[in-house]
């Protein structure tokens, strides 16, 4: 095509775009949603990237420093342990979630009396504020009145408190958020599996496939599209994991997220460390999310 | 279905009990907490400590929610988390369900790449602008005012606002509006007297979720609100550890206090949450 043709081609394009009065008055009714998601969101992530490359303090922009923050926050024990107690809390976490989400929503896919009752015990633990169901929970962990903490000793299964041991306030974290968010899981997973037809289980039971095989060949392929926004929204969740670990353990259980609040609010003396955690966090979540388009093939497509 | 439960027949009987003891752990599960705090929350002190924690409560008091109702700060807590998460949603309603709209009905090229923005913002992760945004809103001198918190859990309650509603305008039928149109309407009006009066119970349902959002929002508080004549309950009642240092009652009644409209509300509007919260993720 030559360069002409090509600016012709592209000039059609813009002036049918914003010349017709319904396109354009399209673009007025989306432009304040747009607009206010680049000023709040995506002018800041570009600020923080800039913060990130030098000797800043949350009153004054020092001076360009290159990569040295990316170098002394990897050699900073705290974000060290930030980024391991992440790595561990989202993977068992959310693989803990999706499975026994999956195996709830298997069993209560069918009619059965007491619907109402199941469906309110799932949205009981999604409606409650995360932090208010880590002081609730931190509540029945304590060691002098804390019901859980009673149980476990007397049981001899452990003998130490639990809010004393960084250990098991991971352990106590997971637990909390399988808790809060398996439900919901449940719930997603649920409505996936009610848009599968009754009729594919009857023709496969038909030609004779046990329960095994109707699971691996028809529930999993077609609930793969439910699963992977499922997971990948609880991954994202759960790796900028900040209030329950924050609530929980009076400050002393670090993620990813309470490394950049420590840093940029509580001192202030690592600002532009935190700017460089904030970054790594950012594009890291951005990685996820590619890998689960691309690599996993989950389906974006917003059409009608 | 394809689980075991559903056969009929001679194991029939015994998968049916076996279905019902685990609809019973997992609703037992799921509810505990909150039935152990509000139990923690009406007893007396000697009870609370007592070992072995006893399993009903002996002598039900209202002295916990007294301490907790009475307290100045937590009565200002509650006020602004309303007022956040009030205003929050008539924004996020405002301007989501125009560009929702927009979206759902009308057509234009840049549609597919705007969608995606916005979804991008659910994906965003919070954290990582505190720093930039605290340094802008402080020169803006907006640090410590409800106004810092409701511009973010504007933005960010917005990818749920717009997907809902994208969800609820898409099942409307077209033809009033074209009609409207016919009738001499611009868009914007038909929009305005024909899809937002239709669309009402979704609009609902959207609005309902979006203030659960905003009231259970705790990161932008914590860092943008500094004195407690602007914190809301989510960062109010996590510091009453320590300045209630060992009246766990009170802690708990607090927690009681701010949950139990959430469940009332969950409670009553269940199946239209549950229409919500899975439109979007079953198109996939």
């Amino acid at each position: 095509m030559s360069v002409s043709a090509e600016k012709k081609r592209r000039g059609g394009f813009f002036k049918r775009e914003f010349g017709d009065p319904e396109r354009r008055t399209a673009y007025y009714m989306v432009m304040p949603a747009v607009l206010i998601i680049f000023i709040v969101a995506f002018f800041p992530i570009m600020y923080a990237m800039v913060l990130s490359l030098t000797d800043s303090t949350v009153v004054q922009t020092g001076p360009f420093v290159g990569a040295a923050n990316y170098v002394e926050m990897f050699q900073n024990p705290d974000f060290l342990e930030g980024l391991t107690n992440t790595a561990i809390f989202t993977v068992v976490s959310v693989t803990l979630e999706f499975l026994i989400g999956l195996g709830i929503a298997l069993a209560i896919n069918q009619a059965f009396k007491g619907r109402g009752l199941v469906r309110a015990a799932i949205l009981v633990p999604w409606a409650f504020p995360t932090v208010i169901s880590a002081v609730m929970w931190r509540l029945m962990f304590q060691d002098q009145v804390g019901v859980i903490n009673y149980v476990v000793n007397t049981l001899g299964i452990i003998s130490q408190p639990i809010l004393s041991d960084r250990v098991l306030l991971l352990i106590a974290a997971i637990g909390v958020d399988v808790w809060k968010t398996t439900p919901f899981m449940a719930l997603l997973l649920l409505a996936g599996l009610q848009t599968i037809s009754a009729d594919v289980y009857e023709a496969a039971r038909v030609d004779g496939a046990n329960i095994l095989q109707r699971f691996f060949r028809i529930t999993l392929p077609l609930l793969k599209g439910t699963i992977l926004v499922a997971v990948l929204f609880r991954t994202l969740d759960s790796y900028r994991i900040f209030d329950l670990f924050w609530a929980m353990s009076n400050r002393e259980l670090e993620s990813l997220s309470t490394f950049v609040y420590k840093s940029v609010r509580v001192s202030q003396l690592l600002f532009a460390q935190g700017n460089a955690a904030s970054v790594f966090i950012f594009v890291t979540s951005f990685l996820l999310a590619l890998f689960f388009i691309y690599g996993l093939g989950m389906q974006t497509s917003t059409e009608e | 279905m394809a689980s075991a439960t559903a056969s009929k027949g001679g194991k029939g009987n015994l998968s049916a009990v076996l279905f019902y003891v685990f609809l019973t752990i997992f609703v037992l599960v799921s509810m505990f907490p909150l039935i152990w705090i509000f139990k923690m929350s009406i007893i007396t002190r000697s009870e609370l400590f007592q070992s072995p924690p006893t399993l009903l409560p002996t002598s039900p008091t209202g002295v916990s929610y007294g301490t907790i109702l009475g307290d100045s700060a937590f009565q200002q807590a509650l006020i602004n988390s309303v007022i956040i998460s009030g205003v929050t949603t008539v924004i996020c309603l405002f301007f989501g369900s125009i560009a929702a709209y927009a979206i759902a009905r009308l057509r234009f090229g840049f549609k597919g790449i705007i969608m995606t923005l916005i979804l991008a913002i659910s994906f965003f992760p919070g954290v990582a602008i505190i720093a930039p945004l605290f340094i802008q809103f402080s020169a803006f001198g907006i640090i410590d005012t409800l106004a810092s918190v409701i511009i973010t859990d504007v933005v960010f309650a917005l990818p749920l606002t717009v997907w809902l509603l994208v969800a609820f305008f898409r099942e409307l039928p077209r033809d009033l509006e074209e009609a409207a149109k016919v009738d001499g309407a611009t868009t914007i009006q038909a929009f305005r007297k024909v899809i937002v009066p239709l669309a009402a119970p979704g609009v609902f349902t959207t609005a309902i979720l979006t203030f659960i959002f905003a009231w259970n929002e705790f990161l932008f508080a914590t860092t943008f609100l500094l004195t407690p004549d602007t914190q809301p309950v989510t960062v109010v009642i996590p510091n009453f550890a320590s300045q209630y240092t060992t009246d766990y009652g009170a802690q708990a009644a607090a927690a009681v206090v701010v949950t139990v409209p959430l469940v009332i509300m969950v409670l009553i509007f269940q199946r239209r949450i549950v229409s919500g919260l899975t439109a979007g993720a079953v198109k996939g």
